[in-house]
């Protein structure tokens, strides 16, 4: 019988602090690697022990199938994370999945747009759309936060860049630079992830400006498989839908305004 | 060596699933071979579909986790009607967690489901998570008893009680619901808990409150189940914390004929199995046959 779902013990290859509590941590999982696709994610038990007791859902940011190696790009926001943060290279982590349903790869002149954290899985999703051209916008609190520059400029055509404060790119927030972008390009495409007002907005705009959208939510999770309930949202056609198995990508009309 | 046969549920290991761990079954089936399984108890459902509850389900707890998903469910009719013939393919039974906000709800659940494919019902009267209906009836030994003569009335398939842990004294729930028509129990539903954010002042979860599981509860679990294995004749389900075999031999010992695995389905998908043959290793180093050979045989003389 065919189990094609996999919990892998995989190898810590590498665990780097890349900007404000934010860490990248590479690993090997060649059977994850080899299927997963961009806006899926892992399930990770942080240690064996009974506490903490539940997987952390992490987004797969990055994959190099013919290395066999994938990486997630986290924010240190708890317990779980912090334990993460503490993995040694050679040590061995948990993981399920690749779990959920991943981005369309439809699109011709994507515009990638992500706030914070929400920046990790359109890495894998920039990697996957090369050599369509891509565009980004990206956003944070301050310059010290855009970090992600970095990772996106081999990936990415164009880059703009909003930040709260205005230390880096326009000031304010992603949705408030998106309607001047949309304008101006010729995109068939919006692919967003981030905090939710974000999103909502980012699907207003997509949707004024007549192009498709897709967004990535996400949602304190216990199975990751679609049986505890803990992560269900509303869908617009009155039916509920699981952020983590019917989703975590959704188009965008599905779930929101 | 491991099949068991619970108020006349043929199983082929006495390792279950314990409702709202497991969905329906198919969400596991890329991880776990649902043939396997002693049985499948179904997410809970209600006579009409439920959204849940509000605001944040779930929060860790040291080793546990608080849930307050408030029995979203698409109904019962989306179930026999979707989920069910999905189900038909496996040969593992089937068994149907039911909540009702009325008596007579929980009559009509039992006559609706009373059909081929549902190896038997579990009657949740020991959801913490909704304001009606739910553990009003699971801490009322009159209402308890109320909701199983109704649904003995309304089917003749097998009828397990689900027990609340919040109760001042469970053997007399038991005995009550067993007095009742109860055709066996399941123990234990979550302890009613709480979690605050120091940093808001805010409960952790929406509903404020929420039911408590995992490997914190195990300890009251398995003296609950004892103290109402020694009570009854039915059949007792034992449930709370179990993540190995080694859990699962205490419940045997103390008196269940089966066992159930909830929350380490989250943490180990496969933990339902790894629990069955567990305990398959556990009876050939102890040079035991029958799984039957461990129940209720736990040495509580005083010397």
């Amino acid at each position: 019988m065919a189990l094609p779902k996999m919990v892998v013990r995989s190898k810590v290859l590498a665990n780097e602090l890349i900007g404000p509590l934010v860490w990248r941590l590479t690993l090997s999982a060649p059977q994850i690697a080899a299927v997963a696709k961009p806006g899926q994610f892992v399930h990770v038990r942080v240690m064996d022990s009974l506490a903490p007791l539940l997987r952390r859902p992490i987004s797969i940011a990055e994959v190099y199938a013919a290395e066999g190696t994938i990486s997630l790009i986290y924010r240190v926001v708890g317990q779980g994370s912090a334990i993460m943060a503490e993995a040694k290279p050679g040590s061995e982590l948990d993981l399920m999945g690749p779990l959920g349903n991943g981005f369309s790869l439809e699109a011709e002149r994507p515009l990638l747009v992500g706030g914070g954290i929400g920046l990790a899985p359109l890495v894998y999703l920039a990697q996957a759309l090369c050599p369509r051209p891509v565009t980004i916008l990206m956003g944070g609190r301050t310059k010290e936060e855009m970090y992600w520059q970095d990772i996106f400029k081999n990936l990415c055509q164009n880059i703009y860049i909003t930040t709260d404060d205005g230390s880096l790119g326009q000031q304010g927030f992603t949705v408030d630079a998106l309607d001047d972008i949309l304008a101006k390009g010729n995109f068939d495409f919006v692919y967003s992830c981030g905090p939710r007002p974000m999103l909502a907005g980012v699907a207003r705009l997509a949707k004024l400006h007549n192009v498709l959208c897709q967004v990535s939510l996400e949602d304190y999770m216990a199975c990751g498989v679609g049986a505890c309930l803990s992560c269900t949202c509303a869908g617009n056609d009155g039916k509920r839908r699981k952020i983590c198995s019917d989703g975590p990508v959704f188009m965008a009309g599905e779930v929101l305004d | 060596m491991l099949a068991v046969n619970i108020a006349g549920i043929k199983m082929k290991t006495p390792v279950m699933t314990a409702s709202g761990t497991f969905g329906f079954g198919p969400e596991y089936s890329e991880f776990v071979d649902l043939n396997r399984l002693g049985a499948i108890v179904v997410k809970g459902t209600t006579l009409l579909s439920r959204t849940g509850n509000f605001g944040r389900r779930i929060a860790e707890t040291p080793a546990g986790m608080l849930n307050s998903i408030g029995l979203e469910n698409p109904g019962a009719d989306e179930f026999l009607t979707m989920t069910l013939p999905k189900l038909a393919k496996y040969d593992v039974p089937i068994i149907v967690n039911i909540s009702g906000n009325t008596v007579e709800e929980y009559g009509k659940m039992a006559t609706k489901l009373s059909v081929s494919g549902v190896a038997g019902l579990e009657l949740n009267i020991s959801c913490p998570n909704v304001k009606q209906g739910g553990i009003a009836f699971g801490t009322d030994p009159a209402s308890a008893a109320a909701v199983v003569c109704e649904v003995k009335k309304n089917t003749s398939i097998p009828v397990i009680v689900k027990l609340s842990p919040n109760v001042t004294d469970i053997v007399a729930m038991a005995k009550t619901v067993e007095e009742a028509g109860a055709d066996a129990v399941s123990l234990i539903n979550t302890l009613l808990g709480m979690a605050i954010d120091t940093a808001s002042w805010r409960p952790v979860l929406g509903n404020i409150v929420g039911g408590l599981s995992g490997p914190a509860v195990k300890p009251v679990a398995l003296r609950m189940v004892w103290q109402v294995a020694k009570a009854v004749k039915v059949p007792v389900i034992g449930m709370g914390g179990i993540m190995t075999a080694q859990d699962a031999v205490e419940f045997l010992l103390a008196g269940a004929s089966a066992v159930a695995v909830g929350t380490a389905n989250f943490v180990n998908p496969y933990a339902s199995v790894d629990v069955a043959e567990g305990i398959k290793d556990y009876l050939r180093v102890r040079g035991l046959s029958d799984v039957r050979q461990l129940v209720g045989r736990v040495n509580d003389n005083i010397v």
